[in-house]
């Protein structure tokens, strides 16, 4: 362990996240973890590292973060304003972050979730296989101002970025047929894929709420179905008949009957969607849901390979005299294929 | 009836194997059963599995595996064996939880007694001398689903909510009671409070129960809970436990 991560003013939903904990289904325990788990791909793809390191999640708005010990940093995720000493920072890209500098993470500018990662990840211990915390099952906990997070005795570059997935603003979201699917009528099903949805305020990490004009959707047997398991990305219609995604805090069994499945690939999307971004549902078959999702997981192996170099602009460089600015100039009449 | 068991695929998660269309003690018990046989198997595509009170989720990754496949083995595996009277699994565990009934640390006692048209007295003695199964363990971690009660324990969901019950709280609907893990709004009627935690985060074993597991909650007074509470047995309520062979 080298030094600390300081929260010096904590935003009111920010959570120590990873990929979450597996094999505690029958114990009522979903797997938790980032609610776009794609930002901790991108934020590992930046850093060069694992994406099973936790990173803190920030909902809506940021915090105030000052380090003990030097390190690097990567932003993902919602894209936020961030500054370090009063300097902006650009977002889905790596930055030094010296010791005793103050990184500022302010409100949300698009999207919902952002993400703060560190080089090694936080040496936090691991409780039930992993590092994030569930607030809905009470492990782990909120962040609080003065807490501190120890940081792992690692290093990582900076200065590089990533031009993200599009996700931060709604749109078309994928859904296939799931066990309860069929208690719809076809007339009820075909009318919600029709249906412009908004994101409503009504949303966490258990689920998020759809608003619509328009009547609401019911199953035909209502509200006598007998328990029965839900996963990530089931979309409830609760009693009022508005549907609710079921994301990665979601309870394990429930008797709302479900209508679709969002497929994992899109859930970052249901996840980013700020208040009142529109959202369509669109029914595709088992076998395109799988060509969407291996073309998605192909999308996630090839991150490393896409990250660049940040170009910076000099006038956000605050103490750009002293940077060496002529070291790797080539000369004009080499081959620069010539190997 | 013939139309199950039925298995299909749930999203891109997993394959359900559902025995009944309601809940039902037998069925409830072939899910049981055929949960510990589908892990016995511990087939390397299946990364783990968990059962509802009359059906087993089977998860595996059905991008990367046919469900097709998944689904024949599952069958294969039902055809192989005569489920129409399923052994319970060994090694259960019964627990002895000690209960407040009524007063006003479990004050739907009286309103539910009155459901079954029974007295009160006549409600604590049969609720604390009925011995329920763990049916599933869901919503919460670790919270059981207990069940099944004599068939006049077949009384609704109160119409509202109340707004909320504290952790430990014995609760009853349906022929099903729940001891609920973490305080919580239910439409079910609050009848016992008890020490008992389900779910102990720090632990190297953080549930207490498992599906399958029997439960009898005997009465005991509110100063005994309290003195329960004040002990070094807290986490299991002053909890008994006694091996299923």
């Amino acid at each position: 362990m080298s030094g600390a991560l300081k929260v010096l003013s904590a935003g009111p939903a920010l959570s120590l996240q990873d990929l979450g904990r597996r094999g505690y289904l029958a114990f009522g325990l979903t797997r938790g973890g980032a609610a776009d788990t794609l930002a901790l791909h991108e934020g590992a793809a930046l850093l060069g590292q694992s994406a099973e390191l936790a990173a803190i999640e920030m909902t809506g708005m940021g915090s105030t973060f000052e380090a003990t010990a030097d390190t690097v940093i990567a932003l993902t995720g919602a894209r936020m304003t961030a500054t370090l000493d009063g300097a902006p920072l650009v977002w889905n890209a790596s930055h030094a972050l010296p010791a005793g500098a103050k990184l500022a993470i302010g409100g949300v500018q698009a999207g919902t979730c952002g993400y703060l990662h560190v080089a090694g990840g936080f040496d936090v211990p691991v409780q039930m296989g992993a590092r994030g915390s569930h607030l809905n099952a009470g492990i782990g906990g909120l962040l609080e101002a003065d807490d501190a997070l120890p940081l792992t005795d690692a290093s990582a570059r900076s200065g590089y970025f990533l031009t993200p997935d599009n996700r931060l603003a709604g749109g078309t979201i994928h859904v296939i047929e799931s066990i309860q699917t069929t208690e719809f009528s076809e007339e009820t099903r075909a009318r919600f894929a029709a249906t412009p949805f908004r994101r409503d305020p009504r949303g966490n990490r258990q689920g998020v709420r759809m608003d619509s004009d328009g009547d609401g959707f019911f199953a035909r047997d209502g509200l006598s179905i007998v328990s029965e398991v839900i996963v990530p990305g089931d979309i409830q219609i609760t009693g009022d008949g508005a549907p609710f995604v079921l994301m990665c805090e979601s309870q394990t069994t429930g008797g709302y009957p479900r209508i679709g499945t969002v497929i994992p690939s899109d859930l970052p999307k249901v996840a980013q969607a700020p208040v009142g971004a529109p959202l369509k549902f669109e029914f595709v078959s088992h076998e395109e849901a799988r060509a969407l999702e291996t073309r998605a997981r192909a999308a996630i192996k090839a991150l490393a390979g896409q990250v660049q170099p940040l170009v910076r602009d000099p006038a956000d460089i605050a103490d750009l005299l002293s940077y060496q600015l002529v070291s790797g100039v080539v000369s004009a009449s080499a081959d620069p294929f010539e190997t | 009836m013939s139309d199950y068991p039925i298995i299909r695929t749930v999203g891109l998660s997993g394959i359900l194997v559902t025995f009944a269309g309601a809940m039902d003690d037998h069925a409830n018990r072939v899910a049981l059963a055929f949960r510990a046989a589908v892990e016995a198997e511990a087939w390397p595509e299946v990364s783990e599995t968990s059962m509802s009170l009359v059906s087993v989720f089977v998860v595996t990754d059905l991008v990367t595996y046919p469900a097709e496949e998944i689904i024949a083995r599952l069958q294969d595996l039902l055809d192989a064996r005569d489920w129409s009277d399923p052994a319970l699994p060994e090694g259960r565990t019964l627990w002895h939880v000690p209960t407040v009934y009524g007063t006003d640390l479990a004050p739907q006692l009286e309103e539910a007694a009155k459901a079954v048209g029974i007295d009160p007295d006549e409600a604590i003695r049969q609720l604390s001398a009925s011995r329920v199964r763990v049916l599933t363990i869901g919503f919460s971690p670790g919270q059981p689903y207990l069940g099944q009660l004599d068939a006049q324990w077949n009384i609704p969901r109160q119409q509202d909510l109340t707004k909320s019950v504290p952790s430990g709280a014995l609760v009853l609907a349906i022929r099903q009671m729940c001891l609920f893990t973490n305080a919580t709004p239910t439409g079910w009627r609050h009848v016992g409070q008890t020490a008992f935690r389900t779910f102990s985060q720090q632990s190297d074993a953080p549930f207490a129960l498992s599906p399958g597991d029997e439960l009898i909650f005997p009465s005991v007074s509110a100063a005994e809970l309290e003195k329960i509470r004040a002990g070094s047995t807290a986490s299991f309520g002053g909890a008994d436990r006694e091996v299923i062979a």
